[in-house]
């Protein structure tokens, strides 16, 4: 095999993985929010679905709801912009998946005397990226909103693409912080900061400097705005049930089900981006490129596919830990109202991040880093 | 204007007031509470799950539903459920036909046919006797009406829908041929499925 192709063969692995990991969190993602929904409100949640009586606690339900999407009628409006309204569903569906790019799941993998970088793409703007990807969801849901030809729809595209701005800006400043602090705007290396030690004058090596704890402020802003850039309760002000059935009132079957698809994969998005940013991403503590070294000594040397096989799993189980919560914050807390969710996003959100990009600057200036 | 017109909303009890107060109004201690509630269910209901499936407890319970038809919960004794007819030893109706339970009856539902009964001792023995369930409102003074104790409202089944009306009309063989429920309030005898039921 020659030299170029073994190349492209080798980087296509970190791009199929994270296809796969975002595509199947996705899908899986409806049968964790009836489940843990269930389990939370003491029921038991969809079980029924089985092939040949085998249930796997209902695991075969995301299945089930796929082969009843594709089998229903696909009703297109007889007034819509019908080019528009067929390609809403996919441009929502599209940001949403391709907004993982640039988010890392590992340090580097060594294979056949080759460095692999454990991101699929790797980007020294990888945070705008990922911000740009996320806002651009958005355009669909507008589409969605104008080519129904419906006024609830309207409104709907129109309260996402409100909410969605009111969110972003919150969700850009409050990341100010955390690039102020590693130094980069490429999140490969927010991460490998994140492995630093917090504070070795005081703590010496013993605590990590994850995002979470030097800028918390940031954290709880970043995870707010991000819940309401996923549209889901409590912000579910666009898509809300009971008031206006918002964008997708037009929309059937799997269209309707990409919409749906799209809402989880945000939610999948999220929750890697606070991983990435907040929660060290695929750090685990104390692992360095060589293997465990404890800060009272002990060392345990691994080899490189070791670590980087467990900088994944960390990185794999952070994320669900993270969906974890916003799963458990969407069945707990009521919906806001639009004028709510507006004036949260733009009375406390944003002037909040201003002000912890305007602390953590004097911080880094007291501290002698900027 | 009256003199006790309501002028503040103000419940006596602040928590369920309106008026938020400052800490509402921060919200994320408050969301942090709410989010300790659910949370505490959620791992509390895991444990019990885990405790059922892995370590096979059989008193462990992570939920509180009923996985009906598969379980049932235990019916009242004093449930109401589809009427039976009480036999004699022979096996003829216990019934003499005397329409008190078709009088008392407030949905009409009872219609009943008397003839002679072989035996002099007897005075009558309903020669029709249907039920029409898709009118009876299981008021149960059908029971409570006859002086032979010949009607009784025990078998414990209440699945009986139908596809349309004329199945639910259910005559006297089927009803003498019902068994009173078990204790804890099951069905004994077979559910009789009505004609628009059964597979053609």
């Amino acid at each position: 095999m020659s030299g170029v192709a073994l190349d492209l063969l080798l980087q296509a692995i970190p791009v199929g993985f994270v296809m796969f990991v975002v595509l199947n969190f996705g899908g899986l993602l409806t049968w964790v929010e009836r489940k843990q929904s269930a389990i939370m409100q003491d029921r038991i949640g969809a079980n029924r679905a089985s092939i040949f009586g085998i249930r796997i606690l209902g695991l075969l339900h995301p299945l089930a709801d796929a082969v009843k999407m594709l089998t229903k009628e696909d009703f297109t409006p007889a007034h819509a912009d019908r080019l528009m309204f067929k390609l809403a569903p996919f441009v929502s569906v599209f940001f949403g998946l391709t907004a993982f790019a640039s988010i890392p799941f590992g340090d580097t993998l060594q294979i056949m005397g080759r460095e692999i970088q454990l991101q699929a793409v790797t980007l020294n703007v990888g945070i705008l990226y990922v911000l740009a990807m996320i806002s651009l969801g958005v355009y669909g849901l507008m589409m969605a909103g104008w080519a129904s030809a419906n006024n609830y729809a309207l409104l709907g595209g129109q309260r996402a693409a409100a909410l969605m701005i009111s969110a972003e800006i919150a969700i850009g400043a409050s990341i100010m912080g955390v690039v102020m602090v590693y130094g980069s705007l490429n999140m490969q290396d927010i991460a490998r900061g994140q492995g630093q030690p917090l504070l070795p004058q005081l703590f010496g090596n013993w605590i990590p400097a994850w995002g979470l704890l030097t800028q918390p402020v940031a954290f709880v802003l970043f995870l707010t705005a991000g819940i309401a850039s996923t549209k889901r309760i409590p912000f579910d002000t666009p898509e809300g049930e009971s008031e206006i059935i918002g964008y997708f009132v037009e929309y059937s079957g799997m269209k309707f089900g990409m919409f749906a698809m799209g809402d989880f994969l945000e939610t999948v998005v999220i929750a890697g981006m606070t991983t990435a940013l907040f929660l060290g991403g695929w750090q685990v503590p104390y692992l360095q490129p060589s293997g465990f070294v404890f800060p009272w000594g002990a060392a345990i040397p691994l080899p490189n596919p070791a670590v980087a096989g467990l900088q994944v799993v960390a990185f794999l189980t952070k994320v669900v830990v993270m969906i974890w919560l916003l799963m458990l914050i969407r069945w707990t807390l009521p919906r806001f109202r639009y004028d709510q969710a507006m004036r949260l996003g733009w009375l406390a959100l944003f002037p909040l991040s201003i002000v912890n990009i305007l602390v953590t600057a004097l911080v880094l200036l007291a501290v002698g880093k900027a | 204007m009256p003199a006790s017109y309501q002028t503040d909303n103000t419940p006596a009890d602040p928590r369920h007031s309106s008026r938020l107060g400052l800490r509402q109004r921060f919200y994320v201690v408050e969301v942090l509470v709410g989010l300790a509630l659910t949370a505490q269910h959620f791992f509390a209901n895991m444990w019990r799950h885990t405790l059922r499936v892995v370590f096979r407890s059989k008193t462990a319970r992570g939920a509180v539903t009923i996985q009906y038809p598969d379980e049932r919960r235990p019916y009242s004794p004093r449930l109401r459920s589809l009427h039976r007819l009480v036999r004699r030893e022979d096996g003829s109706p216990r019934c003499v036909a005397c329409m008190m339970c078709e009088t008392v009856c407030p949905a009409h539902c009872i219609y009943i046919v008397a003839t002679e009964h072989p035996n002099p001792e007897i005075e009558k023995v309903p020669e029709r006797f249907d039920i029409d369930l898709g009118k009876c409102v299981f008021c149960g003074y059908c029971v409570e009406a006859c002086p032979e104790d010949a009607i009784r409202m025990d078998t414990g089944i209440l699945e009986f829908s139908a596809y349309d009306r004329r199945s639910m009309i259910y005559t006297k063989e089927t009803l003498l041929a019902l068994e009173p429920a078990r204790p804890g309030g099951g069905p004994t005898s077979p559910v009789p499925i009505p004609p628009s039921r059964r597979p053609v």
